[in-house]
């Protein structure tokens, strides 16, 4: 190589880097013109709304901010009970001055009708509160000094230290309690990070079961969609486009059509189960439980995910030259050594993405295991649509959601250390 | 048509047949045999049946009918990682996901040959092509005759005593393909290894073999040294697929010894050489290369009027194509040299050639 110091410049004297850099920047600007309304649409459809969800995991106004439904005007609520909270310690027991508070907001919250939703925040943490609230505003009115005893002759419950821890930390509309409760876990009154009891620890069991059963599903269609995919790459054209359409039969028929089949076939007076007490493999009281538990939401799955296993896996496949086994097997190698060290590491990028698309999709799926799943069968989706529809407690549901994102990023993060993110072939 | 006897032979198909479909045969009844050491060429048209062969040579299809032997043994049972066969394919098939060294040593580890012999013969095989400073590349990373070296190192790495080369320049531009011919010719020659080679091009064929096999519709044509192949062609397609050559159709009039007397179809007359035409009255096609053609002299046994139709100068020669006996296609090589003749275009001149280059051969 020469060693050139003097600065090169174009034809008529602009420096040459300068001159490069202005020509490819408008090719640049004509590029992003072009991936702008992408841009925009992913922005708006899927940035903005995981970032509100993220958002909404760690914010909770319902205890500090009052919207009315009909004006929208926000009012500030508990206010007297905020300031109390900021002067004293976590732990200290509420005394007088607490319940004049208390007192005076339940007030406000009558006037403003908002008792119910500051009771259902606080009935996220201890459950069982929602009516003190509400019972206790319809009264507050009619309450005088001293307070302390007046609440608890009122209602004994507002002694709760547990109470008064929650209300504490629902005070601020920031808190990570949220993503305590999701992985069964709490406050105590003094305020130290607790398991739930034994009995309401149901979050931590539901995400490690969707993510043994995703792990279950995956290997289970990668068991099946490797013979099919390579069939499918080997069979001639002929042949091989019938398979392809048997494979991607299932897309043409609803979801809901293939999972309420699969309960026809596999309830235990289905179809499955006619045939095993017709052959006598089991008898007819001894009916085998196949779904509305874990086997159901497998099957299911797995039936529904295959194809998302067999297409990035055959189009690996099919750009594998079948002169390199033949090459392996002239080398020496017996047809099982060409396979393992030849066929397969070829196949990996497509092992990679099948892989990584069935699991993420299998983590995330809702319909299926709602519908064969049962108690057994019912994955963390299912729990995070429950807090969205039935319990609506959405900062909750935010929090499952983030987790299991956090999940899946870590998944694709490992998988890009393993094996390397650009090896991933997806068709 | 193996001129090879049974007892030498390293290599031996007897009376093999191969069919796909059980309706065709891909390859009828095919009988060869070569010493070991030699190098052999199986030329021809695609769908010929010759890489039917080297394939069912190399184990990967089975033969219809027939034996196939090697040093001796019939191997028509024993599968392709038991034969101990070099194989170089056409597309080179090196590993992609492994660099260069591994594909050399994935032969040798298959073998269970330690480490210390491995990495030595590996070295070995990559001094042998010239690609010592490659080991650690991956196949992507060479160019194609890189990669072509890298293939045949890998089929030699075991020291195979047959090697099958199934048209493994075929990728290369033309320049690199006649240095790698030399190359390989080379390597025959240095190793002692019997090589069973596929091309579809013959002036590969001819450069590199001993022998070579030509093969049309399922069956050798003629097996021959190079030589004896381009001038003395057994028939009609051996002598149109190898090299140029004239042909002129005509019926047989007469024979006295080796020498027949023709006419053709303008009535003329010409004196051949008995090859496949024999007695009177068959028909009959005379093949006569381009450069055994003299051109302007009257004083040949066959000596006739042609007209100069078009002239193709190419540097070392001219090409003249010409009316003879009524072909048009009739092509006469002039050599552009001290004592080259001035033809123009629409010029009537004489040409003639001696009886022994006019090879009567069988009508296509």
């Amino acid at each position: 190589m020469q060693a050139d110091t003097t600065l090169l410049t174009t034809a008529d004297g602009q420096p040459l880097k300068a001159a490069l850099k202005s020509a490819a920047s408008k090719a640049k600007r004509r590029a992003f013109y072009l991936v702008a309304p992408l841009l925009a649409f992913v922005l708006i459809t899927f940035i903005f709304p995981i970032g509100q969800m993220l958002h909404q995991s760690v914010y909770n106004p319902d205890f500090t901010i009052h919207e009315d439904k009909g004006t929208k005007i926000q009012t500030p609520i508990m206010v007297n009970l905020q300031v109390w909270f900021r002067e004293t310690e976590i732990g200290t027991v509420p005394d007088e001055a607490a319940f004049a508070a208390l007192v005076s907001d339940l007030i406000q919250l009558r006037e403003l009708r908002g008792q119910g939703e500051v009771g259902t925040r606080i009935n996220y943490d201890v459950p069982g509160t929602r009516s003190l609230f509400t019972k206790s505003a319809r009264r507050a009115a009619k309450l005088e000094a001293p307070f302390k005893e007046a609440v608890l002759d009122l209602d004994e419950d507002w002694a709760d230290p547990e109470l008064w821890q929650a209300m504490r930390t629902a005070a601020s509309p920031y808190t990570m309690n949220f993503y305590l409760a999701a992985l069964d876990m709490r406050r105590s009154e003094t305020g130290e990070i607790v398991a739930v009891a034994e009995n309401r620890q149901i979050r931590v069991k539901l995400f490690s079961r969707t993510l043994t059963l995703s792990i279950i599903i995956t290997l289970t269609c990668f068991l099946l969609a490797f013979p099919i995919a390579h069939l499918l790459a080997t069979l001639p054209l002929r042949y091989s486009n019938l398979l392809m359409i048997l494979v991607l039969l299932p897309f043409w028929t609803s979801l809901l059509v293939r999972t309420t089949s699969w309960i026809v076939l596999l309830q235990s007076q289905g179809v499955l189960n006619d045939i095993l007490v017709s052959l006598g493999i089991v008898g007819a009281n001894g009916r085998v439980q196949l779904i509305y538990n874990e086997i159901g939401t497998v099957i299911a799955m797995t039936h529904i995910l295959l194809p998302f296993m067999v297409l990035p896996l055959f189009s690996v496949m099919r750009t594998i030259n079948p002169s390199y086994v033949r090459a392996a097997r002239s080398l020496g190698a017996t047809s099982w050594t060409a396979f393992r060290r030849i066929y397969l590491p070829q196949c990996v990028p497509g092992i990679g993405a099948g892989a990584l698309l069935v699991f993420i999709l299998a983590v995330g799926y809702y319909i299926t295991p709602a519908l064969v799943g049962g108690a057994k069968g019912t994955l963390i989706s299912n729990e995070i649509a429950f807090h969205m529809t039935d319990s609506l407690n959405w900062s909750l549901a935010a929090a499952l959601a983030a987790l299991l994102l956090a999940g899946v990023l870590a998944l694709y993060w490992l998988y890009d250390r393993l094996v390397g993110i650009d090896n991933l072939k997806l068709g | 048509m193996g001129n090879v006897s049974s007892a030498d032979a390293f290599v031996e198909f007897e009376r093999v047949q191969k069919s796909y479909d059980g309706e065709t045969l891909v390859v009828k009844d095919l009988n060869l045999s070569m010493p070991k050491g030699e190098f052999l060429t199986m030329l021809g048209p695609s769908g010929s049946g010759k890489t039917t062969c080297l394939m069912m040579l190399a184990g990967f299809e089975t033969a219809t009918h027939g034996e196939i032997r090697l040093d001796g043994r019939e191997i028509n049972n024993i599968p392709p990682h038991k034969r101990g066969i070099g194989m170089v394919f056409q597309n080179y098939a090196l590993f992609p996901h492994m660099t260069v060294a591994e594909n050399l040593a994935f032969p040798l580890e298959v073998r269970k040959i330690s480490k210390t012999d491995r990495e030595a013969k590996v070295k070995r095989a990559l001094n042998m092509v010239q690609m010592d400073d490659f080991g650690a590349r991956r196949p992507a990373q060479l160019s194609g005759g890189q990669q072509q070296r890298v293939a045949l190192a890998r089929a030699l790495v075991f020291d195979p005593t047959l090697v099958l080369m199934d048209e493994p320049l075929g990728a290369l531009d033309k320049q690199l393909r006649e240095h790698m011919q030399y190359e390989i010719k080379h390597l025959h020659e240095n190793l002692g290894i019997t090589v069973v080679y596929v091309t579809h091009d013959q002036s590969e064929a001819l450069t590199m073999s001993d022998r070579v096999a030509v093969f049309n519709d399922g069956v050798i044509q003629q097996l021959a040294p190079p030589d004896d192949l381009y001038e003395r062609p057994h028939n009609s397609f051996v002598a149109q697929f190898i090299g140029e050559n004239n042909k002129l159709p005509g019926t047989v009039k007469g024979r006295s010894g080796d020498i027949i007397h023709v006419e053709f179809n303008d009535g003329e007359h010409c004196q051949a050489l008995a090859v496949q035409a024999v007695s009177e009255g068959e028909p009959t096609l005379i093949s006569i290369r381009p450069e055994r053609v003299s051109v302007g002299r009257d004083d040949l046994t066959n000596s006739t009027d042609a007209r100069v139709l078009e002239l193709i100068y190419l540097g070392d020669h001219i090409r003249c194509r010409m009316d003879v006996h009524g072909n048009d296609q009739f092509i006469v090589k002039l050599p552009n040299g001290a004592a080259k003749v001035p033809l123009s275009v629409g010029e009537l001149t004489k040409v003639g050639w001696a009886a022994e280059d006019a090879r009567a051969l069988d009508p296509l």
